[in-house]
């Protein structure tokens, strides 16, 4: 997938494309309709347990199914999702590549034993059926974060296929991420160089916002950068990139427009707050321009290009925007992918050399 | 620069302080372990009164869960938002090459060198006996 490299790829139906050197979608979303999908992945015993405990689904309320914000209406409706996904974003906006981030419910389950079979299954479902199809696939390793270890440990049996490119954790967990409960993922994380995606979601272990639970999809799904915001401080404060200082993070469907605000007055706060966190040695605002990249579906901005213009400025970097279409969700309409006015000068660095410089491996050629 | 008796040393103990005016300005002086550093009374952030402030020491760190705690009684914490200050140099901690407080030199001079040559200012009488602090302002 090097954009130097120009690679041969396989569309779906065998149609040979060459010196493709379109965007990289960062976010898109491979639907699993039913656990029967999995069950070939499944041992003897969970696949059974599938049926004598009618375990149908494990869907979150994140994404219900009939929001308009899952799927765009003319992606809802599908015989092969593989297929659509190639023709319908990959081949209609030229994409050299997207990484499949599965947001299926496996972070949710209380029990780790089922959490790590059900991650197992994902995520050879997804290298069997979405990564074998399409050369331009790639994917993240979906972890059962309720066990460290089960979580470090299926990072080490994925990490070796290098179509995996990062690490998927949900926005709303268990605890902060930042916690040292959790460094042995960021510890693998930064060995085989998979930068941890963050994605709007939560495991439900508590209210959506910081207030208590709200009675309204509408304020859940707002209310995800209220997560994120609680992340990047976590990640910050606990020292997470002092420790591991080339691990990158990736916020996915974070929304953009909240993190100059937020930056601002962490990076304040952290003035007269810094001998609480010596190991934050330098301010917030420069900590997260090394480590930390956004996906730009949703901006969560005007469509009016200069206030568009002024948000990219308030960030001061060119350098941590990522390209994503967040398909099947409805972010856009029709071929609306960029938002408008982002610089000219930066949608090459959005689309094609920001998604390189963050994930390393998407500089390999396909295996 | 003219000089001025701002003290005398025995009204600046070891770790002591003393609000000054110098020129017109507000200035602090601080004796830390006998060598005596004045500073610009007005944070450079919102101008808070660092004379009010809190004196600490200087906490670094290697990583995380690490605290090395050195210099105590070396830096002054603006008592407004809790910048911290370094009272040899001025520097703030946060943003050492943008955001530091007005120095000026200080220093002691026996009473019988000032009678002497006497300083530009000093608002009271030096004797021949006494130790005094002078910042050059």
């Amino acid at each position: 997938m090097s954009a130097r490299a120009g690679v041969d790829t396989v569309g779906h139906g065998g149609v040979q494309r060459s010196e493709i050197r379109g965007p990289i979608d960062c976010d898109v979303h491979p639907t699993i309709t039913s656990t029967r999908v999995l069950a070939p992945y499944l041992s003897d015993f969970w696949r059974d347990s599938l049926v004598e405990r009618g375990i149908d689904s494990l869907d979150s309320i994140s994404y219900p199914s009939d929001a308009p914000i899952t799927a765009r209406p003319d992606w809802r409706n599908h015989t092969d999702e593989v297929e659509q996904l190639c023709t319908q974003v990959l081949d209609r906006w030229d994409s050299q590549g997207a990484i499949l981030n599965c947001l299926y419910g496996v972070q949710l389950v209380f029990n780790e034993d089922m959490a790590v079979a059900f991650a197992r299954a994902v995520n050879d479902w997804i290298a069997r059926e979405w990564l074998d199809r399409d050369s331009r696939l790639r994917a993240s390793i979906v972890v059962p974060l309720q066990n460290v270890e089960h979580a470090v440990d299926e990072i080490e049996r994925c990490a070796s296929d290098r179509r995996f490119v990062q690490i998927l954790v949900l926005a709303s967990g268990e605890m902060p991420l930042g916690r040292r409960n959790f460094w042995p993922v960021y510890a693998a994380a930064q060995r085989h160089g998979l930068p941890i995606g963050i994605h709007a979601g939560s495991a439900y272990r508590h209210p959506v916002t910081s207030i208590g639970w709200p009675s309204y999809y509408v304020e859940d799904y707002a209310s995800q950068s209220q997560a994120f915001q609680s992340q990047v401080a976590s990640l910050i404060c606990e020292g997470v990139f002092a420790k591991f200082s080339e691990l990158k993070v990736v916020l996915l469907e974070s929304g953009v427009t909240w993190l100059p605000g937020f930056l601002w007055r962490l990076s304040k706060f952290w003035r007269g707050l810094r001998p609480e966190v010596p190991w934050v040695d330098r301010s917030p605002l420069e900590i997260v321009r090394d480590h930390v990249r956004l996906t730009i579906q949703p901006l969560d901005a005007p469509d009016d290009p200069d206030t568009v213009r002024r948000i990219i400025d308030h960030m001061r970097s060119d350098d941590m925007l990522l390209y994503a279409s967040d398909y099947p969700h409805w972010q856009f309409d029709g071929d609306r992918n960029m938002p408008p006015g982002i610089p000219t000068d930066l949608v090459r660095k959005i689309q094609v050399d920001n998604p390189l410089a963050t994930y390393q491996r998407l500089n390999e050629d396909a295996p | 620069m003219a000089r001025h008796v701002v003290a005398t040393t025995k009204e600046i103990p070891l770790g002591g302080r003393k609000l000054v005016e110098v020129a017109g300005r507000p200035v602090v002086v601080f004796n830390l372990d006998g060598e005596f550093f004045a500073l610009l009374d007005r944070c450079p952030h919102k101008g808070g009164s660092l004379c009010a402030g809190t004196q600490t020491g200087l906490v670094e760190s290697s990583g995380p869960g690490e605290y090395h705690y050195s210099r105590r009684g070396e830096i002054i914490r603006c008592p407004w938002h809790a910048w911290e200050f370094d009272i040899r140099t001025g520097k703030s901690r946060c943003d050492p090459r943008r955001m530091k407080v007005r120095t000026f030199p200080a220093s002691v001079a026996p009473g019988a060198e000032l009678l002497q040559a006497p300083p530009a200012a000093t608002t009271f009488a030096v004797t021949v006996e006494g130790e005094y602090v002078l910042i050059e302002a």
